[in-house]
């Protein structure tokens, strides 16, 4: 246990830049870019004599509000947050499809693996290690930071707001900060499941390939793709195409990006089928996304994941790149 | 006590060539064995066969472990020094140091830490910001502070300065040996290993064509100076090899007869750069 903490606390330091700096770089960014337009809103505002707030009547709005409005501004708020995270969700996958590439690889061309090899750690282990900071270290890490960014987020737009007199505090309890950050990181074990056939496939790749993991791993599937939509179009063989495209293809490929089991999985499309919620981002509720827990496609994902990973362990035992 | 390591007709197979040709040998502990061949010969192959890098056959038993079932395990006794720069670049000395320290349960922290002290390395420094010769240092620094029973030495000083090498072998002698462990080593500048080795092994072509101690090297090989006119006499009896220096002639004998030798011209110990020559003569031709 303490080899496999340590070989996890290896990833992190391999992988700082991508795990760590990447997402508050881009929540950084973000927030600059927020506040510069809120700079740019109140110079223009004062140049051309634009009373933000409207000389108090948002304020008065606001003091008028019925619970039902109170309780939109509340899911408007998670939303903010949800967006937030969803911004640096996208930087996670790049983030991660990239790390899963070259995690099997890069230490084979700069021959380093002998270094690691010349210790008493197990094949399972290390690329165990490899599986669990892609799904669980670097997503954690995204998604805490993205809920911090968008907490920030709001106080920025409260602040600004309280200059002109409106007083939007009360409206910043309405927001959910902990559920939001419950649902997304109770949503990391789904990801696991959901995401092991994509890291199983690139890692395998990355253990396997001679160079470039990252072309095999693409262009494989693709080529087969297209050889197999091509054979459709000669009407050959009657081969399932976008069956394969679909589940194959983006299945395998995409399953890293945090949030496709939700659209893909299938399992809370219901959510949406049974008409009008009164908070419409429950989609995103832990008791809405762990339906996908009862789609076979997700275990039979999940299960073709542990084949592939197991695959990936036997090459990086026996690879021999002399 | 039994043998560190025991081979018997080990052979493996690249696509075209042949890398181990059924070797056979044993190495007993408290030796330091130098294994000396060309290019190609197999050494290498040979080296990650015993640290399970590879797949053979034939049985191989190194500490007691199948190095092909047993790697995890093995590895905790087996120390592994391949040519330089294979430290990863990004590791810092201080994340090295933890690393190890933290995975590896023969690892001797303060041993390692006194080592480093000797050098310039500091501990944020990364792999990537040090020369050859100090990543030597860092690696070396890391595995003499593991208690290992047997250290394997791929080229261990290629590229590196003089003064880095004799440090190198210097420090495993007078810090790292001792009766208990035992070293093998490769290397292509076979002088500077010379008299620190008790075994000498030469392959070439993945067969083992000598594996003798060093008392036994010297008593077997018997280098000759002749003067011009005896050199036809010495050439009668059958020289490994033959070469010119300021007009004399150096035979080079294997097992002959001291005393007849030395009515000849004056005899010594050859040099194992001269014998690895004459031994290899034709291996690239």
């Amino acid at each position: 246990m303490k080899t496999f903490y340590w070989l996890v606390k290896r990833e992190f330091w391999e992988h700082r830049g991508g795990f760590f700096w990447a997402p508050i770089i881009t929540g950084g960014v973000f927030l600059l870019l927020n506040i510069m337009g809120i700079i740019a809103a109140e110079v223009l505002g004062a140049q051309h004599g634009i009373q933000i707030g409207m000389s108090g009547k948002l304020q008065q709005i606001i003091a008028e509000m019925d619970a039902g409005n109170l309780h939109n501004v509340g899911t408007f708020l998670d939303l903010g947050m949800y967006g937030m995270t969803a911004l640096l969700v996208v930087v996670l996958t790049f983030v991660v499809f990239f790390y899963c590439v070259g995690a099997l690889f890069d230490d084979r061309r700069d021959r380093s693996i002998l270094f690691w090899k010349s210790l008493p750690i197990s094949d399972s282990s290390t690329v165990l290690s490899k599986v669990v900071s892609a799904t669980v270290l670097a997503p954690v890490i995204a998604v805490i930071v993205g809920i911090i960014v968008g907490i920030a987020q709001l106080l920025i737009l409260a602040i600004t707001l309280s200059f002109h007199g409106v007083n939007v505090w009360q409206l910043l309890v309405l927001a959910h900060p902990f559920r939001v950050m419950f649902n997304l990181i109770g949503y990391i074990p789904l990801y696991v499941l959901w995401a092991l056939p994509s890291v199983g496939w690139l890692l395998l790749c990355s253990a396997w390939a001679r160079n470039k993991p990252f072309l095999w791993a693409v262009a494989l599937p693709i080529a087969t793709g297209l050889l197999i939509t091509w054979f459709g179009i000669m009407g050959l063989f009657n081969l399932p195409a976008s069956w394969f495209w679909m589940e194959v293809v983006l299945r395998g490929l995409l399953s890293v990006f945090f949030g496709t089991g939700i659209i893909l999985g299938r399992g809370n499309m219901t959510f949406f089928e049974n008409g009008a919620h009164d908070n419409w981002l429950g989609f995103m509720d832990l008791n809405q996304t762990y339906q996908t827990l009862g789609s076979t496609n997700l275990w039979i994902g999940a299960l073709i994941g542990v084949g592939l990973i197991a695959t990936a362990i036997w090459f990086r035992r026996w690879r021999d790149d002399s | 006590m039994s043998a560190v390591i025991t081979a018997s007709g080990l052979s493996k197979r690249y696509k075209s060539s042949l890398a181990l040709d059924n070797v056979s040998f044993q190495i007993a502990p408290g030796r330091i064995v130098g294994l000396i061949g060309p290019n190609g010969a197999g050494k290498t192959t040979a080296l990650k066969a015993i640290l399970g890098l590879t797949d053979f056959t034939g049985t191989l038993n190194v500490l007691g472990f199948d190095p092909r079932k047993q790697r995890d395990k093995l590895m905790g006794e087996v120390c592994f020094i391949a040519d330089v720069a294979v430290l990863p670049r990004w590791i810092r000395v201080r994340e090295a140091v933890d690393f190890v320290a933290n995975v590896h349960p023969r690892f001797d922290r303060k041993k390692c830490e006194a080592f480093l002290a000797r050098t310039k390395l500091t501990p944020g420094q990364r792999v990537k910001q040090m020369s050859k010769g100090m990543i030597v240092q860092l690696h070396l620094a890391l595995v003499m502070a593991i208690d290992a029973k047997l250290l394997i030495l791929d080229e261990p000083t290629l590229g590196l300065d003089i003064l880095y090498r004799k440090q190198f072998y210097q420090n495993l002698l007078e810090d790292y040996f001792d009766e208990n462990k035992t070293i093998i080593v490769t290397t292509h500048q076979v002088e500077e290993v010379e008299h620190i080795l008790t075994d000498l092994m030469f392959i070439r072509d993945g067969k083992i064509v000598l594996d003798a101690d060093m008392d036994a090297v010297g008593e077997r090989f018997i280098e000759v100076m002749v003067n011009a006119d005896q050199a036809d006499a010495a050439r009668q009896l059958k020289p490994l090899d033959e070469r010119q220096v300021f007009g004399k002639s150096i035979f080079l004998f294997d097992g002959a007869n001291r005393a007849v030798l030395e009515q000849l011209g004056e005899t010594r110990r050859p040099s194992i750069s001269d014998l690895f020559v004459a031994t290899m003569k034709g291996t690239y031709a």
